[in-house]
């Protein structure tokens, strides 16, 4: 699922996190449709994410692993701010979301998570119906008849690869679906809603094999339309799915870089331990 | 003896002490409903639910009795269900690691564990003892003050209860709190929140103290408000405690009839939760 990437191209994109930053002179031109730029995050006064850097480029899935507690998690919550709903966490930095700053607390915050979704590693459908699990968010933004109301359900179960699956039970509840059916009910809600950009949090860490890879291939379809970062301990999902990766480790990003090149040749040893299974 | 030995008498004197706890418990409850069942079916006729309380000596019923706990039953749950949910609502989902709810829930504690007869006294005051005579809003009053930290607890309880991860999944499709609570948290929640309300009823519905010092009671039949209401649990405290035979025995059809009422509401509620635990 690799784009084949160039090998000159292997090594201009290298260096992403070298000291003079992201503006190294030597990245290539793609749009960046999120920039972390040194954040660092609190858990009240434990420090859990260290001056990060990273680029979330447009319309290509980013992966973010490393072993428990490094941090991604973490990282991905910053993204569409999760963590206001708790207090005595908070952010420090820079989150770019189009040149805009993600963290300025004037914000709208359910613009912004309007615009980022996410999609948790428990898949969550709401106590309601399949249809209604869908509608409630599209309702929310848009004024839209019934007749278009039903089609964009069906666009979004279509979307999210369950449609066949639900077509004739729509109104029986969410909850009477299979985890891995009530996954992809969750990726439909989400993409439902039209957000630009979309965030995967272990995703596929409760599914059994044949809904991982219906997930996967499914995320590997969505790229078309939309910026994806996902967190995953899965290191051959990371390869299957991602175009760049992102190791972390200890809050601090490590590595960044083709997702190729991370997993043929990568430049830091701690990342060359983690990904041949040497800790984590 | 052996370690397994010692052990294994250790374990058979413990579950001995528990079955022999348990079954007198059970026999105690036995006794009493065997009683009650007894004394209040053979007590029961059809006048008991046509006929208002009797002068001793007469026939009658305790129809005035049954419609007066129905009135301020209801009006008392209609008065302090919502404020308790309202209550519940802003502790778990508002002000969930704010100071004003831990000290809500520290009072309110303090009034769920409160006598039901300290209540009674302190709405008499600020009722009765205003208004010069006793009345069924006093009494509705005193059972909404009843009810109020029974749903307090439970709401804030079975809101508590919704995953995290369904309340973060709203929050990550932008949903407004209030839509949150309303369509997902109170759905979520609602075999439980139904459950609560049941048990405030159950457990205000048994009241005698507050009654006495509120509503009074009333040898007619009454609907006023402004006016004393009777109340089965009041007539059963009255009639049970009277020299007369006849009132005696419809105390005990009276007794029946509260303890038949509660016991279904609590099967009710019992397999509403049941059916929570099951999804």
């Amino acid at each position: 699922m690799n784009e084949s990437i160039p090998h000159d191209r292997v090594q201009e994109t290298a260096h992403p996190l070298a000291p003079e930053g992201l503006a190294a002179p030597e990245l290539p031109a793609l749009p960046e449709k999120m920039s972390v730029r040194d954040l660092d995050f609190f858990y009240g006064d434990s420090r859990a994410l260290k001056k990060v850097c990273v680029p979330l480029f447009d319309r290509k899935v980013t992966a973010f692993i490393g072993p428990s507690g490094c941090g991604k998690s973490t990282l991905l919550r910053v993204l569409n701010r999760m963590y206001d709903l708790y207090p005595g966490q908070h952010a420090e930095g820079q989150v770019l979301l189009d040149g805009e700053n993600v963290l300025d607390p004037k914000l709208d915050l359910n613009a912004l998570r309007a615009r980022v979704g996410m999609v948790f590693q428990k898949p969550t459908p709401f106590p309601m119906t399949i249809y209604e699990n869908i509608a409630f968010g599209v309702r929310l933004y848009e004024k839209i008849g019934k007749a278009d109301m039903d089609e964009r359900v069906e666009k979004a179960l279509r979307g999210a690869a369950i449609w066949d699956e639900v077509k004739d039970k729509l109104n029986a509840s969410g909850l009477s679906l299979s985890g891995g059916q009530q996954q992809r009910l969750c990726i439909a809600r989400t993409v439902a809603i039209q957000p630009e950009v979309i965030l995967f949090d272990e995703p596929c860490s409760a599914l059994d094999p044949i809904s991982t890879a219906k997930v996967e291939e499914l995320i590997d379809e969505l790229r078309q339309e939309y910026t994806i970062a996902i967190v995953t301990h899965n290191m051959q999902q990371a390869v299957r799915v991602s175009q760049y990766t992102a190791f972390m480790y200890l809050g601090e990003m490590v590595e960044f870089g083709e997702t190729s090149q991370m997993f043929q040749a990568p430049k830091e040893s701690r990342t060359q331990d983690y990904i041949t299974g040497r800790f984590g | 003896m052996s370690l397994a030995a010692t052990r294994k008498a250790r374990s058979a004197l413990a579950m001995g002490a528990c079955i022999g706890s348990a079954a007198l418990g059970l026999l105690a409850l036995a006794l009493i409903l065997g009683a009650l069942l007894w004394n209040g079916f053979t007590s029961l006729n059809l006048a008991v639910f046509t006929q208002n309380t009797p002068p001793p000596g007469a026939t009658g019923g305790l129809l005035n009795a049954i419609v007066g706990s129905l009135i301020m039953t209801v009006l008392g749950v209609a008065l302090g269900a919502p404020l308790g949910l309202f209550a519940g609502t802003y502790m778990a989902e508002y002000g969930r690691h704010a100071k004003l709810t831990m000290v809500v829930r520290f009072i309110n504690d303090i009034l769920l564990s409160a006598p039901s007869i300290v209540i009674g006294l302190f709405v008499y005051e600020i009722t009765v003892v205003r208004i010069g005579h006793f009345s069924a809003i006093a009494g509705a009053l005193s059972l909404a003050l009843l009810v109020v930290p029974v749903v307090v607890r439970t709401t804030e309880d079975m809101l508590n209860l919704v995953p995290g991860g369904l309340r973060e999944a709203s929050i990550a499709l932008g949903l407004p709190r209030a839509l949150i609570i309303r369509h997902i948290a109170y759905k979520a929640a609602r075999s439980g929140l139904i459950t609560g309300l049941l048990l405030a009823v159950a457990r205000v519905s048994g009241e005698t103290a507050p009654l006495l010092f509120t509503a009074l009671n009333n040898q007619f039949f009454s609907a006023n408000l402004n006016a004393p209401m009777a109340s089965l649990p009041v007539v059963i405290f009255q009639f049970a405690l009277s020299p007369y035979k006849d009132w005696q025995n419809l105390a005990w059809a009276g007794a029946l009839l509260i303890t038949t009422a509660v016991l279904a509401l609590s099967v009710t509620a019992r397999i509403l939760g049941a059916q929570k635990t099951m999804k």
